[in-house]
């Protein structure tokens, strides 16, 4: 079982969080075409390695955070504001 | 050789010793027409379809691993065609209808068992659900029973009836065509019956990049050097993204791990399949008599074969709460799939938009029951250049136009 750092209580089982999937989609104009819609809504880079994603602390604080987490061996990197810029 | 009873009484006289290798190992050669990435069930039956439904024998099956090493080995190997819309009930009917001649299509037994799947219904809802579920498995023409109380526990009297139950039964449906094959045997069938019509089968090659001339793909460079090929074809599974991104380009598809696993092998006690939506487990006895054990997805993306202990956890107390007989199993094996998640549950059987590049992806949880199909319609896109009537609601550019076809009923559990 993975522990997720909740950036406000700390360290707490998997079981606490809902993964709401990849972090920092821009969502286009709404004059934009069908494609770039389709792509915003469907289409993911899915990576197998870094993956930049937003958790809820959805059993604790309710919170939304993000963090940079490996989708091979689950090793979470970087956990930051869900307002902040990616971290390079 | 023909494998039947005379084959193996010859065999009785000479210790069985005369069998000879159920495939040919191949290398690979340096061009093909088509080449299949991927030696899972739907690569191999793909291949196999080329070669018998359209003549196209100069065929390879490119695989990292071994084959039937991914999904194909990993799935708790249910068959089902009960579906919810039209274009889902003609693609997975004609799967299961291809499942059941398909022993004697291949040669080779794929002990297909067709014990019926009970979907449980544990409240009015339920019910109500069910009714609307089977029927419109009807008005699309295939066979559904409503199930009374008593009736599902005439069918699995394993499971807990009573009223003080933590999930009570208060019914369900059946469809008594579904059931179950043997995981192994069908990838090994349809790798045997490509094989012996000239498909290469060639394992421990992986693709690391796809040619290009002109912007059309032309072949495949691969740790075993460079194979070229008129068209290429992915059937990758939870990898397709992977290859996607070589290739230069994205899928809607998100990769999951979802788990199973099976208890130490019993005495006959549970001979359908029986699955609970409320809880999403679903539960079958191996011929082995082993209980075969899976339920919800690990909801977060990964490709790591193993599934964490939460959700296994998880899927335990639900097979419990329906079966509390099975509480004193020792559990024997467990083990995960990546799966292909797509957000409406239906697959992507058609053209990339890479020209001469194609892709059967998108079976998220349930694509060992689509394996004939899969492997059908994705040889005749790849010998043709055309899609086949059943896979042309399927194809890639309905994430554009928002054309879904949001099939609930694909996993049969809420994930």
């Amino acid at each position: 079982m993975m522990q997720i750092p909740c950036i406000h209580c700390g360290p707490r089982d998997e079981s606490e969080f809902a993964c709401g999937g990849t972090s920092h989609l821009a969502r286009p104009a709404l004059g934009e075409s069908d494609q770039a819609w389709g792509e915003y809504l469907f289409f993911r880079d899915n990576p197998k390695g870094l993956h930049f994603e937003r958790w809820r602390h959805a059993q604790g604080c309710g919170q939304w955070f993000n963090l940079v987490r490996n989708t091979v061996t689950h090793e979470i990197l970087s956990v930051y504001s869900i307002t902040d810029p990616p971290p390079a | 050789m023909r494998y039947s009873a005379w084959s193996l009484l010859r065999g009785a006289l000479s210790g069985q010793r005369h069998w000879p290798a159920a495939w040919r190992d191949a290398g690979p050669q340096p061009s093909y027409d088509v080449i299949i990435v991927g030696g899972g069930g739907h690569g191999l039956a793909a291949a196999y379809y080329l070669a018998k439904n359209h003549g196209v024998t100069r065929v390879a099956v490119v695989e990292r691993g071994w084959i039937g090493g991914g999904n194909t080995g990993r799935n708790t190997t249910i068959v089902r065609s009960n579906y919810l819309f039209p274009e889902s009930t003609r693609l997975y009917d004609f799967s299961l209808r291809l499942y059941e001649g398909l022993s004697q299509a291949l040669n080779f037994n794929i002990m297909l068992s067709q014990r019926g799947l009970v979907m449980l219904a544990h409240s009015r809802h339920d019910l109500d659900a069910m009714s609307r579920w089977a029927n419109a498995m009807r008005m699309n023409g295939i066979a559904a029973e409503l199930l009374t109380r008593d009736e599902v526990g005439a069918l699995a009297p394993a499971l807990d009836l009573s009223p003080q139950a933590r999930l009570p039964v208060l019914g369900g449906f059946t469809q008594r065509r579904a059931g179950t094959a043997r995981h192994d045997a069908v990838a090994w069938g349809y790798a045997r019956a490509a094989s012996a019509l000239g498909v290469d089968i060639i394992q421990n090659c992986e693709v690391v990049e796809f040619l290009e001339e002109g912007g059309r793909v032309v072949g495949v460079n691969t740790n075993r050097g460079r194979i070229r090929a008129e068209r290429v074809g992915i059937a990758a599974a939870g990898h397709s993204s992977v290859l996607a991104k070589l290739a230069g380009f994205r899928l809607p598809v998100t990769s999951y791990a979802l788990q199973a696993m099976v208890s130490e092998p019993i005495k006959p006690v549970l001979d359908t399949v029986i699955l609970s939506p409320g809880t999403g487990a679903y539960v079958s006895q191996s011929d082995k008599g082993e209980i075969v054990m899976g339920a919800m997805l690990d909801l977060f993306p990964s490709y790591a074969q193993r599934g964490s202990f939460a959700v296994k956890q998880a899927i335990i107390a639900a097979t419990l709460a329906l079966f509390p007989s099975f509480s004193r199993l020792n559990l024997m094996r467990q083990w995960a799939g990546i799966v292909d998640v797509v957000h409406d549950s239906s697959p992507i059987i058609g053209p990339t938009p890479i020209p001469n590049l194609y892709i059967n992806c998108g079976w998220g949880t349930g694509g060992f029951k689509a394996i004939p199909v899969g492997g059908w319609t994705f040889a005749h896109v790849l010998a043709t250049g055309r899609s086949h009537p059943l896979a042309e609601p399927f194809q890639l550019d309905r994430f554009i136009t928002g054309r879904l076809i949001d099939e609930a009923a694909a996993s049969g559990i809420a994930h």
